[in-house]
């Protein structure tokens, strides 16, 4: 197949380039790059920015996006109006998010602009400031949401369209309430959208930065950014490359994760 | 007796009219919350770069194209627009070339290393992309392929391509294979079962990966900073200039990304509600 002789090319040999880097310094097999990684004192404060980030962000956008996809699956007027709008931030860059609620959030920005002339502050706050880590992470946080839901948005509205109407007529007349449709109907045979959609966000959340560099700088370090600057700040590809695979260990544990709770049986595929 | 069935029969009409509202009202709310952030970059874009720096601000533009023509102006500037437009073009056409006929074989047959293919495809997705385009840097000088928009557009679909897989997999997936067979039953082979029964089916579906495949190459900024040095795309122009460029030029920039991206989704707009008319069939 086509698409396998591409993968190889151009996924499999940088990988294995990579993952030989990581583990060799001047062409000799040694793991002092993860021991390099894992000393600086940036290092836990990292793992723990990008774990909690994706803790919370990747659950509300689950929420909304089946909010979203339910909202426009049952609107009678003005549901292709509703999905362009709900599928805009698809088309956004991770740079534009970032750009957008810098708009938002930044000292003379319109948040300040808001508070202000409703006289809650005197003067304009530093939201994006070194100290105030707590209002940086907030900020990625609502950019990623913002962002990041209509990809799964997309994906579920998808899956919903591929689920019978008669189900939900039969449903009806058996008296099911609108949420019990739901629950019992559209959940489980949601389930290879859920699926596919879950592992996709989880993955991309593991790899914010673009959104965090436009909004927290290096406020906010975040495990891509870190491996960033190992790469091109501190010149050491092998860290860089040690990194690199830290951050795929954790995203195919959480994909066998997914894959293995979310499981289809094909018996039961519609 | 009429009278005790009416008010039950009034009751379920309230309630019914009450949901409406209520998804009447999620709806706007939840278009408020994507549209709101969207218009006050808008604003800034639309306001004099004096503007944008003062405090406190407008919550309407006043139409001062200052910011917009200084960054139209600023060097490199149009030729970078045209790249972001060429790189992400190639990049859905790979995508879509490769990605639909492997997640329609996924789906449909059982064959030696599916599991695996399967697994590369997820673990494509997991790995970070700038590591990934600096082995390829030095492939690509070798192979004469550095700087171009087609070597951009080969990582590109690297990144796209699992995407258009995994969509189309569980596309294919949702179409029951019965359909086919009675296609082939009736005489089709099985290039024109596909062609003719599936493939309608799908293709809104197809269309939303190929919605992917050009957001994902036009949102990327890491491969586009590492493998082009004169054919910059708008992403990395941003990003390179983002530590010294002031804000007004950061707004003008980030508008100047966001309204293709407003013009594209509208363009496909016609297959997500098409996605959705799969429902009512």
């Amino acid at each position: 197949m086509p698409a396998t002789l591409f993968l190889c090319i151009f996924f499999l040999y940088p990988f294995a380039l990579v993952a030989f880097e990581a583990v060799t310094r001047d062409g000799a097999f040694t793991l002092d790059n993860f021991r390099t990684m894992a000393g600086s004192w940036k290092f836990p404060v990292t793992v723990r920015n990008t774990l909690l980030l994706a803790a919370i962000v990747v659950p509300i956008q689950l929420v909304m996006a089946l909010l979203m996809a339910s909202v426009v699956s049952r609107l009678e007027t003005g549901r292709s109006a509703a999905l362009y709008v709900f599928a805009i931030p698809l088309g956004i860059s991770d740079l534009a998010a970032g750009l957008i609620w810098l708009a938002i959030f930044d000292q003379s920005g319109f948040l300040n602009t808001l508070l202000s002339s409703l006289g809650v502050v005197d003067k304009p706050i530093m939201f994006l400031g070194y100290q105030s880590k707590l209002t940086i992470f907030i900020a990625v946080a609502l950019a990623e949401i913002w962002r990041a839901t209509a990809i799964m948005m997309v994906i579920l509205v998808a899956g919903m369209g591929l689920i019978p109407k008669e189900y939900y007529e039969a449903a009806e007349v058996f008296g099911a309430s609108p949420w019990q449709r739901f629950l019992r109907i559209t959940l489980p045979l949601l389930r290879p959208s859920l699926q596919t959609a879950i592992i996709l966000r989880v993955i991309l959340a593991f790899e914010v930065f673009a959104v965090v560099a436009a909004l927290g700088g290096t406020n906010l370090p975040v495990l891509m950014g870190e491996t960033y600057n190992w790469q091109f700040t501190l010149q050491d590809r092998n860290v860089a490359a040690a990194s690199a695979l830290l951050i795929l260990a954790i995203s195919i544990g959480f994909t066998l994760f997914f894959l293995r709770v979310l499981r289809v049986p094909k018996e039961a595929r519609i | 007796m009429s009278a005790v069935a009416e008010v039950p029969v009034a009751a379920v009409a309230d309630a019914r009219k009450a949901g409406d509202w209520l998804l009447i009202a999620t709806a706007i709310l939840l278009c408020v919350w994507v549209l709101l952030p969207i218009y006050l970059l808008i604003v800034n874009a639309l306001s004099s770069p004096g503007e944008v720096t003062a405090f406190p601000k407008r919550f309407f533009p006043s139409f001062d194209f200052g910011s917009l023509s200084f960054f139209i102006e600023f060097a490199g500037v149009a030729r970078a627009l045209w790249n972001s437009v060429l790189v992400a073009s190639l990049t859905m056409v790979l995508a879509i070339g490769f990605g639909a006929p492997a997640g329609y074989a996924l789906s449909r047959f059982d064959f030696p290393g599916k599991e695996t293919f399967r697994f590369l495809v997820l673990m494509t997705r997991a790995f970070p992309l700038p590591l990934l385009a600096l082995p390829l840097a030095v492939m690509f000088i070798r192979t004469g392929l550095d700087d171009t928009a087609i070597g951009l557009a080969l990582v590109h679909t690297t990144l796209a391509l699992p995407f258009a897989v995994l969509i189309t997999f569980s596309l294919f997936s949702g179409i029951p294979v019965e359909l086919e067979e009675a296609a082939w039953t009736l005489g089709c082979t099985r290039w024109q079962a596909f062609r003719k029964v599936i493939l309608p089916l799908a293709l809104p579906g197809i269309a939303a990966s190929a919605v992917f495949a050009f957001t994902i190459s036009w949102n990327e900024v890491f491969a586009a900073a590492v493998l082009t040095i004169e054919n910059r795309t708008l992403t990395a122009f941003l990003l390179q200039s983002l530590g010294e460029s002031p804000l007004y030029l950061k707004f003008a920039g980030g508008a100047a990304l966001v309204v293709p991206a407003l013009i594209f989704i509208f363009a496909v707009r016609k297959y997500l509600f098409a996605m959705w008319g799969i429902a009512n069939r």
